[in-house]
């Protein structure tokens, strides 16, 4: 494993000498902290609405009616899976492991991210054959203001990857795409982070209290 | 509500124009609609006509809309302020003569008159204030911090882009249909689709969605810039004043500009998809709008203010030639108040329905906020006590607003109490609260920074004459416009009323009128003083660039600064480091060796976004839905685009730089510096002979 002495960001392998690198990408990785954050506050209303609209169902179905847990299970599984390959790619650029190395596993996230939304799209049209659209109740319409939100993110980060594959093609493996994986990888996580708020509090908390 | 047949152009029609109305019903509201919109009409078409006159688009392209430089940017976002400002001004203008017109229904129609406070209030929060306030933090942050550019240069373009392109929107909603009803705020359910189907609110909407959107951008910016692009040795403590309030300010953003897209965006699907988050039936809840919305609503008036006491902070140290007082308590203020702005946003709604406890709790909170506010004004008080004091403009401005602001703000404290709110919310009173604050804390500070800073971003001295008319016309304006409101506001006026009938209120209402004509004169004194100062620029220039005896680390490189602002980045080892410097006589070193340095390259997509965002905005607002589709699919492809776009730096060879640096500094030996008794006059070419009181 080689590591540079000045490097200050440590997830990620620039080689050494490489100190104005390892600036930009300490700034640009911070910057995008703090652009999740801003996100997050995003989730966090979607989530406080959802709470408070639980039980303005206005008569329509509910989530004992409309919430399929076996597909939620088989997402989760899903989503989370796609955390860990993720995990590897970026494992694979810290320790300067084959190109085919990085690419296999941002190809499998790809793969993975693609059957969740299969999976959640596939679930939305079946609460929608049994009437559980967002324009019956306010109950709903925090449930389709949300949860697809998150699908949103999860298809952008497909996008990304598919964008990021394109110029790892074209331009190889610079110190600009690597700090783009790199932010990349901390999105793919913020996402995992966001489906597990989710699942407790919309599929869980609308068994249990809805 | 999509279920309704349009066409190819959504539901745009002749009908739309405001001529229309005019040619049925010609009478003073429809001379008064058409007059604005012929004013837009004939504005946009001087401006192309000029640009071509005077062959100045390639200038334009190549020079200002396509750079990524902070400085550019920053002025472009004043100038963008300035002129939505004077519509701003001209529309309160017409709201007080509409009121001054005596018992009954004045020249306005109902819904004109609504129309004019919704844009007056949407314009002078979002497109005048913010684009006004971070126009001067992209100018002065990474001059005062020591840096060449901010974090994201091209983000940075990007947002402006956005922030005008939301603003042309209320530009084009003058000329195309019609704008929201429904104030500033937009409360649903009457903004909802049942009640409101037409294109106001939904201008309302995307205008807000799209700059909200850049002025989080902008948050993020400066947050990054700040804390990691300082010069060696900038510690936070040392960091000026104004900065800590950008800081604090930023963060602000961050946090509080997801609360209004979140509402603005749910609105708009209830619009739009029929979805029913904040309507009367099958559940919505309008609560959770009124939370949302002062969630963000609240920590913005402290996103402005803040600021504006950095800019004031500056103005009192500089101009009193003495360390600002009370460095650290003011550290701790600024970021307290930035914390306790979170704790107070259900103040504007004591009346809808909470328990007493609830009330009285944010009632407390509220009336917290004057505490490290009331440390401030003492701090800047004990800064100009034993200064020497210059009255110049900027602190001619910060002299009034010491005084009026406290007004403004015990004002407020007496909202604050719950019990007193339920008899004064919703009148004139609050109205007279706000603007007491926001004029005097706000855009005073604008005003002042504006006349401090000029001659740093142009190389000469704004006119003192026209300046200090312009100071005189705002405060009288302001406190004959404003004060009698407080007391309409007492004896029961409604706010936002097109019509009253009780005679007693007319004295005021006159008096109200006559002082917003005293504050045009001042918008028109600030242009007269911009004219004069061009034409007399060559009396007035101070290209040395310290014309003030100024303290932090902006004013030790030339006026105008290079692109690249400092030739050598700067060794800090001081709070306020080029006084220090000056008072060692270490001011102005030469430097060893030169390096080689790296800029951001001129990009389009700044521009590319505005235009794209400009006619995605007004396709959803006329359902316009393939144009809509089309533009959301270009505006990621341009996105896409863009990020393989990998040569984003230019050089700037290290032999440039010190032909330059030397040039300069062979100005700086062979002027003679000025002590402050020149101040105004044309000797002081910008070499300050130090005249500190106090420095360590």
């Amino acid at each position: 494993m080689r590591r540079a002495p000045t490097q200050s960001y440590p997830g990620i392998n620039l080689g050494e000498g490489h100190a104005s690198a390892h600036k930009a990408t300490e700034v640009v990785t911070f910057g995008f902290w703090v652009f999740l954050m801003s996100d997050l506050v995003y989730f966090g209303l979607m989530f406080a609405i959802y709470i408070t609209m639980i039980d303005a169902q206005a008569g329509g179905p509910g989530p004992h009616e409309l919430f399929d847990l076996k597909s939620i299970f088989a997402q989760t599984l899903i989503l989370l899976t796609s955390s860990l390959t993720v995990g590897l790619a970026m494992l694979a650029l810290k320790y300067n492991l084959p190109r085919a190395r990085i690419v296999l596993w941002f190809g499998v996230t790809l793969v993975l991210g693609l059957s969740f939304l299969v999976l959640e799209i596939r679930d939305f049209l079946n609460m929608a054959a049994q009437g559980g659209i967002p324009q019956r109740s306010g109950f709903l319409s925090a449930f389709y203001g949300l949860v697809p939100l998150h699908g949103l993110h999860v298809a952008s980060g497909c996008l990304w990857l598919i964008v990021l594959g394109i110029q790892l093609r074209m331009f190889g493996l610079t110190d600009l795409l690597m700090s783009r994986m790199v932010r990349l990888a901390l999105f793919w996580h913020f996402l995992d982070l966001i489906w597990v708020g989710i699942i407790t509090i919309v599929y869980f908390g609308g068994l249990t209290y809805g | 509500m999509t279920s309704v047949e349009t066409g190819i152009l959504g539901r745009l029609s002749w009908d739309a124009l405001p001529i229309t109305g005019l040619i049925r019903a010609p009478d003073a509201n429809e001379i008064i609609a058409n007059a604005a919109a012929g004013i837009v009409i004939v504005g946009a078409l001087t401006v192309l006509f000029l640009l071509t006159w005077f062959r100045l688009w390639s200038p334009l392209w190549r020079d200002w809309l396509t750079s990524a430089d902070h400085k550019k940017i920053g002025i472009m976002y004043i100038v963008f302020a300035i002129v939505m400002l004077a519509r701003g001004v001209l529309e309160g203008v017409v709201m007080r003569a509409q009121q001054a017109a005596g018992p009954g229904d004045g020249f306005l129609k109902p819904e004109h008159f609504a129309e004019l406070f919704s844009t007056h209030g949407t314009i002078m929060i979002f497109f005048v204030a913010v684009p006004f306030v971070f126009g001067v933090a992209n100018y002065l942050v990474p001059l005062m911090i020591g840096a060449r550019d901010v974090a994201f240069p091209v983000i940075n373009q990007i947002s402006l882009g956005l922030t005008v392109s939301s603003g042309m929107m209320l530009m084009v909603s003058l000329v195309v249909g019609e704008f929201s009803t429904g104030g500033w705020t937009a409360y649903p359910p009457y903004t909802g689709a049942a009640f409101n189907p037409g294109v106001g609110p939904d201008y309302w909407i995307w205008a807000i969605v799209v700059s909200g959107v850049g002025t989080t951008l902008t948050g993020i910016n400066f947050a990054v810039t700040i804390y990691k692009l300082r010069a060696p040795g900038m510690k936070f403590m040392r960091l000026p004043m104004y900065c800590w309030t950008i800081i604090c300010s930023s963060i602000l953003i961050v946090f509080a500009m997801p609360p209004l897209g979140v509402a603005a965006l749910l609105l708009a699907a209830d619009r739009y998809l029929d979805f029913h988050f904040f309507t009367n039936d099958l559940g919505g809840n309008m609560m959770n709008y009124a939370n949302l919305f002062w969630l963000f609503g609240h920590p913005e008036v402290y996103l402005l203010v803040l600021p504006a006491y950095g800019i004031y902070s500056e103005v009192f140290a500089t101009f009193s030639a003495k360390r600002l007082y009370g460095y650290n308590s003011l550290v701790i203020a600024t970021m307290s108040i930035a914390v306790l702005s979170f704790t107070v946003w259900l103040h504007h709604f004591f009346t809808m329905g909470q328990s007493a406890l609830i009330n009285a709790v944010f009632g407390i909170a509220t009336m917290l906020i004057a505490i490290p506010t009331g440390v401030k004004v003492y701090d800047w008080m004990a800064t100009l006590y034993r200064g020497r004091i210059r009255f110049s403009v900027p602190m001619l401005y910060g002299l009034a607003f010491l005084m009026l602001f406290v007004i403004g703000g015990l004002s407020g404290v007496i909202l604050a109490n719950p019990t007193i709110d339920y008899q004064v919310h919703n009148t004139l009173f609050l109205v007279a609260h706000f603007h007491n604050v926001l004029l005097p804390g706000v855009l005073f500070a604008l005003l002042a920074g504006y006349n401090y800073w000029f001659p740093k971003a142009f190389g000469f001295r704004l006119n003192e004459f026209w300046g200090r008319v312009s100071v005189v016309c705002w405060t009288v304006g302001f406190l004959l416009t404003f004060m009698p409101l407080y007391f309409v506001g007492l004896m029961g006026m409604p706010r936002r009323s097109y019509s009253w009938e009780d005679p007693s209120f007319h004295p005021y209402m006159i008096i109200a009128v006559i002082g917003a004509l005293v504050i045009t004169c001042g918008l028109f004194s600030i242009l007269i003083q911009l004219w004069v100062s061009i034409r007399n620029r060559e009396k007035t220039r101070a290209p040395i660039g310290d014309p003030w005896d100024g303290r932090t680390l902006e004013w030790s490189i030339p006026s105008p600064p290079p692109p690249y602002n400092f030739a050598i980045i700067p060794e800090v080892t001081d709070r306020d480091n080029f006084a220090a410097a000056k008072e060692r006589a270490a001011a102005y070193p030469k430097p060893e060796a030169y390096e080689d340095i790296e800029m951001p390259r001129n990009t389009g997509i700044g521009f590319i976004l505005c235009v794209l965002s400009g006619v995605w905005m007004f396709a959803l607002v006329w359902w316009i839905w393939w144009l809509a589709l089309l533009m959301t699919i270009t505006i990621i492809l341009a996105i896409i685009i863009w990020s393989f776009d990998t040569s984003t730096e230019i050089i700037i060879p290290a032999e440039e730089v010190r032909k330059d640096h030397e040039a300069w500094l062979d100005l700086v030996h062979s002027t003679a510096a000025v002590d402050r008794d020149y101040e105004i006059a044309p000797e002081n070419r910008g070499l300050a002979r130090p005249d500190m009181e106090v420095v360590t």
